[in-house]
């Protein structure tokens, strides 16, 4: 441990580098992306640093924690900390960042009338606030940063996005603000329960976990904070904005709103509506499990039938995001691990295929249409390799990171729940199905005409794509680690739950997900 | 035998210094546009205005801690009221700085050279080519704030009434004296005053009855009334209906809102910002004091008549600003939703919920001053621009203003890290620490409504193409920079660093009576 204030380092090392961007002269192009780059670099480069202090074996619940006072008169302060489960998140942010940076690097064409400063601004901004939610312990700065989010996403959508970004834009928005401003309104009747209970009001999360909330009070106060974080990480019925978000959006918009973004939708589920409202969540566990199992099919199985890549992957993550919320809302250890890991792995997954994509759509002048596509395999093979990485990854091949995420969720769900495990099973043969069918139209076959003479990828976009191999590969044989770090802390959130795993037959069989 | 001796009403001069420097900078004010030549008039009334507003807020802050019942029961000075009035005076300094401006409009400032010339008139040309500027619109300015601060903290219905008059009279007629589009504005005075005089004289009719209900027009006479009686005749339900009727119709809360949009459209941007800032504020202030003070022993009746209006209130501004294609109305729709959630303190008849409006008064306050000023800014040779798709990429054009005017939306959509959005929280949780659980969730509803349409003026200005013809911002001059930067700066400070103004409200303690 050190007494560096390791995380409001790592917010304003990116907000500095946004303002420094802002600043630069308008009529240099290629400067705030050095800039921009360089800042996003030594983010990563301070995170590392960062969690190598991590202590995996640590009793306190957060590590790296500071407090200050904001408006004490409303019990609120600044108070930022890491689990595991944040911590891997803080370092998923910082390691996309850079990657969709270098990605975008030609998303803004000089003399397109946009401003390119004005993108890499957003983008670091856009990772102070992710840095910020993943770590804020404070329940009040966490709604602070999860709404604020929105202002920066919704101006790259909007400002840089495809022909029908405006749409996207404020449906993205409304869909969000309708999520915040009913959490809004669980926020403070929670802080008027802690007023009740405590004397005086606080945010602080540790003070509110100990709160001993009427179920009641906690059903009605989850239902607000869970469609929040429904419509962030879309659980089906809430995801209809996310196909527009993502079809519109660069690429680089797209990886960080599904890769990151959309992951404080689960993250919040982990951090928040378990350990405060714990009956409640048990109570509505069987309604979410439903509802997870049913966009794990839907998304798969409309992901069948879309002739747009972007949505297709759209599609795809919220059949992901399905797993992911399976895995928070069966209470075991498994469960709970499958599900961190597979945000992780998700993000990295997303990563890859927007980006393969990204590569590809830009050589074909910007059609996401599957049709325009066909024999990409023998014009370009090294883009085709990575894409048929990409399809891979996200239908979660063993040895790939997304495997381990899913295959431990699924562990934890048959030990509770053998029918919608095997349900939910159903869904990975789906997915399987989508994603072989469009790497085959899209790589084998004849060229099409939009496809012949392209070239295939330079220096530049292998390095983006390199790294996100790396680690997909890495995480996919070797999960230790990461597991290692996510392990105690939800451990620890099981245990506010109160919650044990049942007695099972199956071994621990990865290292570190011992129960 | 003596005849009866009426005494000497004992009046603290010092304790009303700041009502007698504005009223007597107002009649002042009178005299000079009488006998002071033309040339000289403008400098000496702004010299007034600016005088006397600083000045008496000034001598305020300077006297905070002299609080009582002062003028034999008429006036109340205790902390809510001090406050009110600090506010109204500060939002007036602010419109001032608006009122002053001489540079957006190339004929001179926003006011008609002289409203009795007809519109489109021989008369009022030759009066635009001389040059001639009105300066009478100043003295009406003050007595206006006069009556406002009066307002505020009259304690008794006689006083209240006559306060209110001062107040709205000196409005219909600013109403009626834009520059540009001069029938519209006319018609907006007009409007103006029939309904306000309507509205006036249902609040006087609530005071007869309650009149004939306590014996005494003094508000805590009628506290101590409802106290003795508990059981409530007609005469209490109707006087209470009746005076609230006239005070929600200057607060423009839903139904007593139609005359908002055509009076807001159709009035020179800094008297609309007047309008929708400061009188909003004196409504709202006198609404607290007659409900809290005169008739707290019957807020069984009135609560769930204002969450009804509440609710109402925020629904329908928030619906109707959706349709809306004009700028000015949309605002004038937001006011009124605006209103509807300051409401919402109102009905909690808490202490909570006055410091929690308080605070949403000042945030409302100062962004809406900020949106008239900018508002004012954008045009063309004939006068403002408010058609909403003209406004299309005034992001690309005029940047700074742009930004300053989404900054503005997002407060009123209630984002963080925006005053707005701190106002909303507090109003919410007053309503939730009595358990008014309903009033939170249509709160919300409308939230989401509401936040549509400020959205959508963001994406107009930047994320449109700009259209053939469009206006940038004019650059004015330096008043008007001036209140648009105050405004800016409180909008994002107290969205960031809101603790010294709600310990500070929070200090006021409670009204006297």
């Amino acid at each position: 441990m050190t007494s560096l204030p390791w995380l409001t380092i790592l917010m304003v090392v990116p907000l500095v580098g946004s303002i420094i961007v802002m600043l630069l002269p308008r009529d240099r192009d290629v400067l705030p992306k050095q800039v921009a780059l360089g800042f996003a670099l030594l983010t990563l480069v301070l995170t590392v640093v960062m969690g190598l202090q991590f202590d995996a074996d640590a009793t306190a619940p957060f590590q790296f924690v500071e407090s200050y006072p904001w408006i004490p008169a409303l019990g609120i302060s600044f108070s930022v900390g890491v689990d595991g489960i944040g911590l891997v998140l803080v370092a998923l942010a910082a390691t996309l960042v850079p990657v969709v940076i270098l990605a975008g690097w030609n998303d803004v064409m000089p003399g397109s009338g946009r401003s390119v400063k004005g993108y890499f601004a957003l983008i670091l901004i856009l990772q102070t606030l992710m840095i910020g939610v993943f770590a804020a312990t404070d329940v009040f700065l966490f709604y602070v940063f999860f709404e604020v989010m929105l202002i920066p996403i919704y101006f790259l959508i909007g400002r840089y996005g495809g022909a029908d970004r405006s749409y996207a834009a404020v449906k993205f928005l409304i869909y969000s603000l309708v999520g915040g401003l009913l959490m809004l309104a669980a926020l403070i009747g929670l802080y008027v329960v802690s007023v009740q209970q405590l004397g005086q009001g606080t945010f602080d999360f540790a003070a509110l976990v100990g709160l001993d909330i009427d179920p009641n009070t906690q059903k009605i106060l989850f239902v607000g904070f869970f469609i929040a974080f429904a419509i962030k990480a879309p659980l089906w019925p809430f995801h209809t904005w996310l196909p527009d978000a993502a079809k519109e959006s660069t690429p680089a918009t797209a990886v960080l709103l599904i890769g990151v973004l959309d992951k404080v939708g689960t993250f919040g589920m982990i951090r928040y509506l378990l350990p405060i409202f714990p009956a409640a969540s048990e109570f509505y566990a069987p309604l979410v499990v439903a509802l997870a199992v049913i966009g794990i099919l839907y998304g798969a199985l409309v992901a069948f039938g879309q002739k747009d890549m972007k949505r297709l992957f759209a599609y795809s993550s919220m059949s992901h995001f399905g797993f992911i919320a399976l895995g928070i809302f069966v209470f075991t250890t498994w469960g709970l691990s499958g599900s961190t890991f597979y945000m992780i792995a998700h993000g990295l997954s997303t990563a890859a295929i927007f980006l393969a994509a990204g590569f590809l759509m830009n050589r074909a002048g910007g059609s996401s249409l599957i049709s325009t596509y066909g024999g990409v395999n023998k014009v370009a093979p090294v883009l085709a390799g990575f894409f048929l990485f990409a399809a891979l990854s996200a239908l979660a091949l063993p040895g790939l990171a997304s495997f381990i995420g899913e295959f431990l969720v699924l562990l934890g769900t048959f030990a509770v729940n053998v029918p919608v495990a095997v349900i939910a099973t159903l869904g990975i043969v789906i997915t399987a199905g989508y994603a072989l069918k469009l790497y085959q139209k899209v790589a084998t076959g004849p060229p099409s005409p939009a496809v012949e003479g392209m070239s295939d990828l330079r220096g530049r976009e292998i390095t983006t794509l390199a790294p996100i191999v790396f680690l997909t590969i890495l995480l996919g044989v070797f999960p230790a680690p990461v597991l290692n770090v996510i392990n105690p802390a939800v451990e620890r959130t099981l245990e506010v739950v109160g919650v044990t795993d049942p007695p099972s037959v199956i071994p621990p069989i990865v290292q570190g997900s011992a129960p | 035998m003596t005849p009866d001796v009426m005494p000497a009403p004992s009046i603290d001069y010092i304790a009303l210094l700041p009502y007698i420097l504005v009223g007597a900078a107002g009649v002042i004010g009178v005299i000079v546009e009488a006998f002071v030549g033309r040339g000289a008039r403008r400098p000496i009334q702004l010299v007034l205005v600016f005088g006397s507003l600083i000045g008496a807020f000034v001598i305020l802050v300077v006297n905070r801690a002299t609080q009582g019942i002062q003028a034999e029961g008429a006036l109340a000075i205790d902390g809510p009221g001090i406050l009110f009035m600090g506010l109204i005076l500060l939002l007036s300094i602010l419109v001032a700085l608006l009122m002053a401006e001489r540079q957006l409009d190339p004929a001179g400032d926003a006011f008609a050279p002289r409203a009795s010339a007809l519109p489109g008139s021989e008369d009022e040309r030759e009066l635009t080519v001389r040059g001639y500027f009105q300066t009478e619109i100043w003295p009406l300015f003050l007595f206006s704030v006069f009556g406002m601060m009066l307002f505020v903290t009259a304690s008794n219905l006689l006083v209240l009434f006559i306060a209110l008059e001062i107040m709205s009279l000196p409005l219909y007629l600013m109403a009626g004296m834009s520059r540009r589009r001069r029938l519209l504005s006319q018609e907006a005075a007009l409007k103006y005053f029939i309904l306000g005089a309507f509205s006036s004289a249902f609040l006087l009719f609530g005071i007869a009855l309650l009149y004939g209900y306590a014996g005494s027009v003094e508000f805590s006479a009628i506290a101590d009334a409802l106290a003795a009686e508990p059981g409530q005749t007609a005469l209490v339900v109707g006087g209470t209906a009746l005076l609230a009727v006239g005070l929600l119709f200057k607060i423009g809360a839903v139904p007593f809102h139609a005359w908002v949009p055509d009076v807001y459209q159709g009035s020179p941007a800094p008297v609309t910002a007047f309008m929708a800032a400061a009188v909003k504020v004196a409504a709202f202030g006198a609404l607290f004091r007659v409900m809290y003070v005169a008739l707290g022993g019957v807020r069984w009746d009135w609560e769930p008549l204002l969450w009804i209006i509440a609710g109402l209130t925020m629904l329908f501004g928030s619906v109707v600003a959706i349709a809306q294609t004009d700028i000015k109305r949309m605002i004038a729709y937001s006011s009124i939703a605006q209103a509807g959630f300051i409401l919402i303190g109102v009905s909690t008849a808490t202490a909570q919920g006055l410091y929690a409006s308080i605070f949403y008064l000042v945030a409302y306050g100062f962004t809406t001053i900020g949106i008239f000023a900018i508002i004012s800014m954008v045009r063309l040779s004939g006068g403002e621009v408010t058609r909403l798709d003209q406004w299309a990429g005034l992001g690309k054009r005029s940047p700074v203003v742009a930004t300053s005017f989404a900054i503005f939306m997002f407060a009123l959509a209630g984002f963080p890290l925006t005053s707005g959005f701190i106002a909303k929280f507090l109003v919410f949780e007053s309503a939730l620490a009595v358990d008014n659980l309903g009033l939170v969730i249509v709160g919300v509803i409308a939230s989401v409504m509401a936040a549509f349409f400020y959205i959508r003026v963001v994406v107009i200005m930047f994320f449109r193409e700009p259209v053939e013809g469009a206006p940038a911002a004019a650059v004015p001059s330096a008043t008007t920079t001036l209140a648009l930067a105050i405004s800016v700066a409180v909008t994002v400070i107290l969205g960031i660093l809101p603790e010294p103004v709600i310990n500070l409200i929070e200090q006021a303690g409670v009204f006297l009576r």
